[in-house]
């Protein structure tokens, strides 16, 4: 951040500023002229789009704050208060109830599209490993606000996710006591995660700054997964990302919108409309539609870890389903360092590329199996034996697939440079019109 | 010389090396001794842990009915039990239960069986205290959740609990006429 070989400002009043204190430097080399692979797909907009819907949570989330009363009695009553009497409440509890689920859907695109074109891969490894962590502390907060509106829903699901800790073994009971601060989820327990839910989203927010200083030292991925090597491969970020950015920015608030004023409740579940009642459990419990496939994995263990036909048990049911729910998030964590294969993105990997696909369909069918209460079935087959088999994939394309393809895939030839990756496509799709 | 110089600055080096170490290590004692109260401010406060008995008149629970009561902010289960069900809980082989127990080191006296009206398994309150509310294949409670299925000695029969419903302390007052648990 030296000031040294500064480029002097025009306009005064900046140039007292940045020879003082250089942001206006700093903000032209991040975002003026910050060489940008020129071959960006859409792909490439949702780590943006993420970052608007960070903010719009953010903002609709303080002001609902204003209005919410964190306590057993009047939490439900405060946020039909906002719904009904507050000036324009409605709105801001809709737009911040939605962006939790548009965020998350940009997270997943943007986390698919890093797994895709191999973004994690040396030397973009830490960029991929405090992505992980803001998807985790994005999970956190987002359970703990989804505790706030005090309904059916808000009680079980807090009950059932801090029982999951009671799997620990020896200190488990203590931990559960410990977050509920009593002996079941109550008014200690929701004063807390309202105090937590309000400082997460700052955590994040430093962590976001790491994840895009880190981008900035290693520069963007692209879709070939060749480096830039000379000026012809990059175009400086502004105006042709700023502008690519906002297109797909705008493009993804409408979608958003359309649901903020025409299907608000969609995403979520009625029974949230009913207060908190210790004494009746709902039916069918299920988290939000952004947590299901780790649901259905969690769900899926349902049989003791031992030595065979003695009684000899090393691992429960319970932390079974535990230690895989969590293990597929390390599994995210390790993945740089799993898959050690030279070629970065999928294009040039022609068994990745239907490896990673296969993976997404699995993990979507994970969200469907995490959707259906426990005793359902599918084609006549209890449908718990499906997610473990979709679990089993999961686990399977990380430990078992990824090294395989380490030794034995053939990657397909590299194009020598974007510039050229970028001529040939163009002469392609100029060949037909000419025949 | 140069030799005797090395020995000095070695010997000054593991001194350096120990007032490094010992300094280190008070500092991580101080920082653990001060971040306890914080944690520990997040455990049940007193005047939860105050209300952790409740008392319940018995007279007028009529035989092969149930009441919930809370304790703890819990639900608690007490079970008037007819002789078939007790005699179904006691008919058990019971080496082969999840959670090997006899009905007998469950209740205090056989008519009234109290337990812990949440599912071991992730905490949601087991069905079957109403009349027509599903009981489960073994006559006790059936959890909607996970599916787990409870006898009437409220013991785990089927499911992915892996304990018994929990027996609260508890004791009989006034001629049996009252119950008070914690």
């Amino acid at each position: 951040m030296g000031s040294g070989n500064r480029e002097k400002f025009d306009n005064p009043v900046v140039e007292w500023v940045d020879s003082r204190l250089p942001v206006f430097t700093l903000l032209k080399a991040e975002y003026g002229v910050f060489p940008t692979p020129k071959n960006f797909n859409y792909f490439w907009n949702f780590g943006a789009i993420a970052m608007v819907m960070l903010i719009t949570m953010i903002l609709t989330g303080i002001f609902l704050a204003m209005s919410y009363n964190p306590s057993t009695a009047g939490a439900f009553e405060s946020v039909e208060r906002i719904m009904r009497d507050v000036n324009g409440g409605w709105l801001l509890r809709y737009m911040h109830a939605n962006g939790a689920s548009f965020f998350f859907i940009a997270v997943y695109i943007h986390i698919f599209r890093g797994m895709y074109y191999g973004s994690y891969k040396q030397p973009r490894e830490i960029l991929w490993i405090l992505g992980v962590v803001i998807f985790l502390l994005m999970m956190a907060t987002a359970f703990m606000g989804y505790v706030l509106p005090w309904g059916q829903m808000s009680y079980w699901g807090a009950t059932v996710i801090t029982n999951l800790f009671s799997a620990v073994p020896v200190v488990g009971d203590a931990i559960v006591t410990l977050l509920w601060g009593g002996f079941s989820v109550d008014n200690p327990t929701l004063n807390r995660f309202f105090a937590l839910h309000y400082l997460m989203p700052f955590v994040i927010f430093a962590v976001v700054f790491l994840h895009v200083w880190a981008l900035h030292v290693t520069g963007s991925n692209n879709p070939t997964g060749v480096e830039p090597k000379t000026k012809k491969d990059t175009l400086p970020f502004h105006p042709y990302y700023t502008i690519k950015d906002s297109f797909g920015v705008l493009l993804f608030l409408a979608l958003y919108s359309a649901f903020v004023f025409f299907a608000p409740d969609s995403l979520g579940h009625p029974d949230n409309y009913i207060p908190a009642d210790p004494l009746v459990t709902p039916a069918h419990i299920v988290p939000e539609w952004y947590f299901l496939p780790f649901y259905a994995m969690l769900r899926a263990i349902t049989f003791p870890v031992g030595i065979p036909f003695t009684d000899i048990v090393f691992i429960e049911a319970k932390l079974g389903g535990v230690l895989v729910m969590f293990g597929s998030i390390a599994l995210l964590f390790a993945l740089p360092f799993l898959d050690k294969h030279p070629i970065r993105s999928a294009r040039y990997r022609p068994l990745f590329r239907p490896a990673i696909i296969l993976f997404l369909l699995n993990f979507i069918f994970l969200g469907y199996v995490g959707s259906q209460s426990a005793d359902a079935t599918l084609f006549g087959l209890p449908l718990s034996i499906f997610g473990l088999a979709a679990t089993a994939v999961y686990y399977g394309f990380f430990i078992v697939l990824i090294p395989l393809l380490n030794k034995y895939e053939e990657g397909r030839e590299l194009p020598p440079s974007i510039h050229e990756s970028v001529l040939e496509a163009q002469q392609k799709s100029k060949a037909p019109e000419a025949a | 010389m140069a030799t005797k110089k090395t020995t000095k600055s070695a010997k000054s080096d593991s001194r350096r090396d120990f007032l490094a170490l010992t300094a280190a290590s008070f500092g991580a004692v101080g920082a653990g001794s001060v971040a306890w109260p914080f944690i520990n401010s997040m455990n049940p406060a007193k005047d939860t842990l105050a209300l952790s008995t409740t008392e319940v008149n018995l007279t007028p629970i009529q035989v092969g009915q149930s009441i919930t009561v809370m304790w703890r902010g819990k639900p608690v289960f007490i079970r008037r039990r007819t002789e078939k069900e007790i005699a179904e809980a006691r008919d058990v082989d019971t080496s082969k239960l999840i959670d090997p127990q006899s009905d007998e080191e469950r209740v205090q006296n056989p008519e009234w069986l109290v337990l812990v009206g949440v599912c071991t398994h992730l905490g949601c309150v087991p069905s079957g205290q109403k009349v027509g509310e599903s009981r489960g294949e073994y006559d006790g409670w059936f959890c909607p959740c996970h599916g787990s299925h409870y006898d009437t000695s409220g013991r785990i029969r089927k499911g992915p609990a892996p304990k018994n419903l929990a027996v609260p302390s508890y004791e009989f007052l006034n001629d049996n006429t009252t119950l008070k648990i914690g």
